[in-house]
């Protein structure tokens, strides 16, 4: 398990490099750059930008110093596109932000969700599955770029019980809403993994010996189902996880949160190179982690799988 | 100036302020009573690229950078030229060297002095290629003496035609007579700037923390893509004039839910979401407003050689300019009281007569009904549609106009346009590219005066992306900046225009906000919308 | 005696005549319990209705999806019989019946290829990540992680422009980045299924190892990747707002019920209802049938339940 471990966090540095890679080329391939703007710039004006920032210099080059600046001072570049700060401030702005409200999101769509989706199995075919059912379908129906404005017109508008947007430091009025409208949507789509999966699991022929065996219906469950019924949730929550951290642009654009979500859209979109490849390195060393912890965990859920 | 003195004078202010209205002479009606809370909050759109006044971009920066520095003028309620800085400046017999007359009360809120100095470093460092300034152009396009060279690389930035003259004497050499140069001091990129402070911190001399600045204001907080707040300058030498304490912007993407926020009451100003404006305007009468702004909307087509045939002939381009009808787009589309447009350059404009086109003296039908004589003379017609591409950036607004005109056009003359919405850089490549048949375009004036509209068709510019050429539209041009009073050429130029129809304008913007009942003195008349918090007030409910 | 001889006989020839028992196949058992799931057969009937409606509503339509009715745009487009807007206009005046007639037979197409590319190449990377283990699995999980973090706008606009804009170009752009958590949910139901006492059985009596794959994991698979496929089918709906959002999309006047729903939102606070009403209807119409025929399914497919 350890080697395993080693092995991966190895294997984890390379992953990253072609990642950066690949998007450093992707991005420069994508039609347009950081400055084409509806006042072209004259050429002389052009020519001192390109300079300064040094997008004159050949591919291969650019690649190089950032990769270098990277690795030596820590520094992830200027921002292209705002002009008073760097791609570390930027960053370390934005993660917090979406880090809180991602977590919360995350830790409330899971409870609930997983709650939800084994009640349901247990009690197959009765209110409660039906409930659970409904629940789960509602939510997904409401995707979240209807939940933002709904949820703010009900209570900013119609209620007057929370202020419509912002952040001010993560007070706990200025999270409610973030945090409903981007764990909804999934929380539906956990409940309805975790009861598929659950109803599976009961069916199987060592449940069908635990309760041979006399055991309580509540061992049954909690001992000898659960492990195996998380363990296509687990698979489904690691990516969730990544991309509910990284915030939801979604959530960004509504709310007005300053999160990261809203960055990496934008940057892309601005094609503001420096400020996408930190905020894609920052997710992708994300992605390499949760799949490493998760793929981890697959041992715990299932003696059998072996590393 | 120590934190300690700076804290006595706010607390010496606010404690006259707690005593009862403060009736500031000056631009607060006699029987106003301004309210306890002199907090001004509004909406913008997107976060702002800079607040350093050589380096700013974009609008929503220009507004904060107005407000935290000032210039040599500033513009009052509709427009006109009043002291800033300077109280007043002379010019030369042939209008190239201006000598500004700075007052000797203005402060840094460091509490250092103002100086000529200060501009020049100022002006210099525009123009500097090591600064990189996006609007290294705007020193180029004021005509200062060697500002080309300088941008290119070939002179020193000390080569730059400006001298301070002594501490309160600022003077500007051009390299030739510009009639608007005056106008153009009230723009960021001339904005003063603290040499040593910026020495001090580099990058880093506009975060709060650090920044120094001249103007009524300071920024005490930036939080990027949530809000920024500016609070009172009392280093500002007409502090006494101020009556707002604090401005603060909120960023808000989405315009329903910034309409939501205000009817909410957590801001005084927005935007009125596209359609809305008539419903809103009976809803809330007084706060729907709109007023004329000095940009325009246009599409554009591609006369280059990559361009189709069918729009090299002039009566193609006719047809379809008569075939859209602009007032179904400006009340029923748009419906927040846009002008309709006929010539390219807004009536708004300063000095500048709209000629009366045919086009505008019509009626729709006749309008249609002309369109489909010219094109049949084209050799169009129903059993051989006219076939083209239109692009537009991505926006719900713009994607409404281009389905608009497209049904338009299908319904009277049979043409068949596909639309194509292109994201944004995507689109400002493909259009420079010359890769498009009929494209969006806009522009809003960098100064009030015809020529920073007219200078697009220029076949020489950088901006005329459908690759006009016309050797008298040209000349005319070439005419005007020499030219003192230039109304009849500019009255020409849009003659030609209309004859040729390079272009097809839509409309002329208007700047359509829900405007809180209690902000006062918001200048509507104002078409560059050059607004300055300290003018404003709040008027108690 | 002489009489019971005549029964005796009748039921011998009775035994003689039966044939060998005939097993019953596995499909023939999901076919079977799929049918006796009612929830289910009554959803796919309605998505055969939705369908049917897509197909045979533009016949009842009076106005196509792309001409602007000039006197009724905005708040005057309420849904009425009389000026044929069945479902009233959207704000610039196009009729919404067409409009989402159109939309909604988009949609489905982009739900049910998105989450079949997603369902094909997913099931078959995981799979073989899982099954085989060792460098192969590493190599393919990490181009996984690699592909997951990239970011999808760039991606997006890449494929746009070499592409350019057309329905195929939609459906690469989405299946690209569908079967990425598909790879991975397989992956682990794979190894977990890989150390089974069933497949060691398997292994023991000589079975080859694409055998093993074909007939004794992927039926066991079924079950979680058929849930997890129609959850999938809106969430390639909702992607395809996102992407038009971005301008990326499907270009006018052809929209999504993605699209639809989002300008209804928009305009949810102004008084038209019904332009967010119908659409999101149909939304939520084709999540709840895939969520039972995606259940009924599970419930057929899955080899223990007997």
């Amino acid at each position: 398990m350890l080697n395993f471990t080693i092995r991966r966090l190895f294997v984890a540095i390379p992953t990253i490099f072609f990642l950066v890679i690949a998007c450093f080329f992707l991005m420069h391939l994508a039609p347009g750059g950081p400055f084409t703007s509806e006042r072209p710039l004259p050429p002389a004006v052009l020519a001192n930008i390109e300079a300064r920032y040094g997008l004159d210099q050949p591919l291969w080059k650019q690649l190089w110093d950032y990769l270098t600046n990277i690795v030596l001072h820590f520094d992830f570049g200027p921002s292209f596109v705002f002009k008073d700060r760097d791609v570390n401030d930027i960053i370390a702005q934005g993660f917090p932000i979406s880090l809180t409200y991602g977590s919360l999101s995350f830790l409330a769509a899971s409870i609930v969700g997983i709650s939800l989706g084994i009640a349901a199995a247990i009690r197959h075919n009765t209110w409660i599955d039906y409930f659970a059912v409904s629940l789960g379908i509602l939510a997904q129906a409401l995707p979240n770029f209807i939940m933002g404005p709904i949820l703010i017109l009900t209570f900013t508008l119609w209620l007057g019980w929370l202020p419509g947007g912002g952040w001010y430091g993560g007070q706990w009025q200025y999270l409610i809403m973030p945090v409903i409208a981007l764990s909804t949507s999934f929380m539906g789509s956990i409940a309805r993994i975790t009861r598929s999966s659950m109803l599976e699991v009961m069916n199987a022929n060592f449940i069908r010996t635990a309760r041979a065996k006399g055991l309580p219906e509540r061992t049954v469950i909690w001992r000898h189902a659960m492990k195996p019924t998380l363990l296509p949730v687990i698979s489904y929550l690691g990516p969730v996880f990544v991309y509910v951290l990284t915030g939801s642009v979604f959530v960004d654009l509504y709310f007005s949160t300053g999160g990261l979500g809203q960055s990496f859209v934008n940057s892309a979109l601005s094609r503001d190179y420096a400020v996408l490849l930190g905020v894609t390195i920052l997710y992708g060393s994300l992605t390499v982690a949760v799949n490493l912890l998760t793929d981890l965990s697959y041992a715990w859920f299932d003696p059998k799988i072996r590393y | 100036m120590t934190h300690t003195s700076k804290f006595t004078i706010a607390a010496l202010l606010a404690s006259t302020m707690l005593a009862g209205p403060v009736f500031a002479d000056g631009h607060v009606p006699a029987g106003v009573t301004l309210a306890a809370d002199q907090t001004f909050t509004y909406r913008v759109l997107d976060e702002h690229s800079s607040v350093d006044p050589q380096v700013v971009e974009d609008v929503t920066g220009s507004e904060i950078v107005r407000d935290l520095f000032e210039g040599l003028m500033n513009q009052d309620a509709d427009g006109n030229l009043v002291p800033g800085v300077a109280t007043g400046f002379e010019v030369n017999d042939d209008n190239t060297v201006y000598t500004f007359t700075l007052r000797d009360n203005a402060k840094w809120s460091n509490g250092e002095p103002v100086t000529a100095g200060d501009f020049v470093f100022a002006w210099q460092r525009a123009a500097d290629p090591a600064l990189s300034s996006p609007y290294q152009w705007f020193i180029e396009l004021m005509s200062i003496a060697n500002a080309a060279d300088i941008i290119a690389g070939d002179k020193p930035t000390a080569d730059l035609g400006v001298r301070a003259i002594d501490d309160l004497t600022f003077e500007v050499t051009l390299s030739a007579p510009l009639p608007y140069f005056p106008q153009m001091t009230t723009h960021a990129t001339t904005f003063p700037a603290p040499r040593a402070v910026i020495e001090e911190f580099g990058a880093d001399w506009t975060k709060p923390e650090n920044i120094v600045s001249n103007g009524a204001y300071i920024l005490t907080e930036h939080l990027p893509m949530e809000r920024s707040v500016r609070e009172r300058n009392p280093m500002y030498w007409d502090n006494d004039n101020t009556i707002i304490e604090k401005v603060v912007a909120l960023v808000i993407n989405d315009e329903n839910v910034a309409l939501t926020r205000f009817q909410a009451g957590e801001l005084d100003r927005t935007e009125v979401p596209a359609g809305q404006f008539p419903r809103l305007s009976v809803e809330y009468p007084g706060v729907a407003i709109s007023f004329p702004r000095l940009c325009n909307y246009y599409y554009t087509f591609n006369l280059s050689d990559s361009g189709p045939e069918a729009f090299k002939d002039v009566r193609v381009r006719q047809a379809l300019a008569l075939a859209v009808d602009r007032k179904i787009i400006t009340e029923n589309v748009l419906a927040g009281g846009q002008p309709e447009a006929y010539t390219f350059t807004p009536a708004a404009v300063a000095g500048f007569t709209p000629p009366a086109t045919d086009m505008e003296g019509m009626t729709q039908e006749e309008r249609n009904a002309k369109a489909v004589e010219l094109m049949a003379e084209a050799g169009y017609g129903p059993d051989n549609p006219l076939t083209f591409d239109m692009i537009y950036n991505t926006s719900e607004a713009h994607n409404k106009i281009a389905v608009a005109m497209s049904q338009m056009w299908k319904q009277t003359l049979g043409v068949e346009a596909t639309l194509a919405n292109l994201e944004w850089k995507v689109f400002l490549e493909t259009r420079g590219n010359q890769d498009f048949e009929l494209a969006r375009g806009a522009w809003c004036g960098d100064y009030n005066e015809a020529s920073t509209f007219l200078d697009l068709l220029d076949s020489s510019s950088g901006y005329n992306d459908g690759k006009y050429n016309n050797a008298a539209l040209d000349g005319l041009l070439a005419d005007a900046k020499m030219s003192t009073d230039a109304s009849d050429l500019y009255t020409q130029v849009e003659g030609i225009i209309a004859e040729e129809m390079p272009v097809i304008p839509i409309y002329h913007y208007a700047g359509v906000y829900m405007m809180d009942s209690d902000v006062g003195n918001w200048p509507v008349g104002n078409v560059e919308q050059n607004w300055y918090s300290k003018n404003l007030y709040k008027i108690a409910e | 005696m002489f009489q019971r001889y005549k029964k005796v006989e009748a039921l011998a020839s009775d035994m003689t005549h039966h044939s060998a028992v005939k097993g019953r196949s596995l499909m023939r058992d999901a076919r079977e319990r799929f049918l006796r799931n009612k929830a289910a057969l009554v959803c796919l009937g309605v998505l055969f209705l939705v369908v049917l409606f897509v197909l045979l509503g533009p016949f009842f339509a009076v106005w196509d999806n792309e001409t602007i009715d000039w006197g009724n745009m905005g708040a005057t487009g309420v849904p009425s019989l009389q000026t044929g807007h069945y479902f009233g206009t959207d704000d610039l005046g196009r009729d919404l019946y067409s409009r989402t007639i159109q939309a909604t037979g988009t949609s489905l197409m982009v739900g049910l290829i998105g989450a079949g590319m997603a369902l094909i190449i997913g099931i078959a990377w995981g799979v073989i990540a899982g099954f085989y283990g060792g460098w192969l699995d590493s190599v393919m999980m990490r181009i996984v992680d690699i592909l997951l973090a990239i970011p999808l706008v760039l991606v997006l606009i890449l494929i746009l422009v070499i592409a350019g804009r057309s329905f195929t170009t939609l459906f690469i752009a989405l299946g690209a980045v569908s079967w990425l958590t598909m790879a991975r949910i397989v992956r682990a139901q794979t190894m977990a299924l890989k150390g089974r006492e069933f497949i060691e059985a398997a292994r023991a009596s000589g079975v080859s190892e694409t055998m093993i794959i074909i007939r004794h994991i992927l039926p066991n698979l079924m079950g979680v990747v058929i849930v997890y496929a129609s959850l999938l089918v809106p969430d390639m709906i909702l992607a395809e707002s996102f992407i038009s959002f971005l301008g990326l999309g499907i270009s006018e006047p052809s929209t999504s019920l993605g699209s639809l729903i989002s300008e209804g939102a928009g305009t949810m606070a102004y008084g038209t209802l019904w332009q967010l009403a119908f659409p999101l209807a149909f939304y939520v119409t084709i999540i709840i049938t895939m969520f039972f025929i995606g259940d009924g399914l599970r419930d057929a497919l899955d080899p223990k339940d007997r």
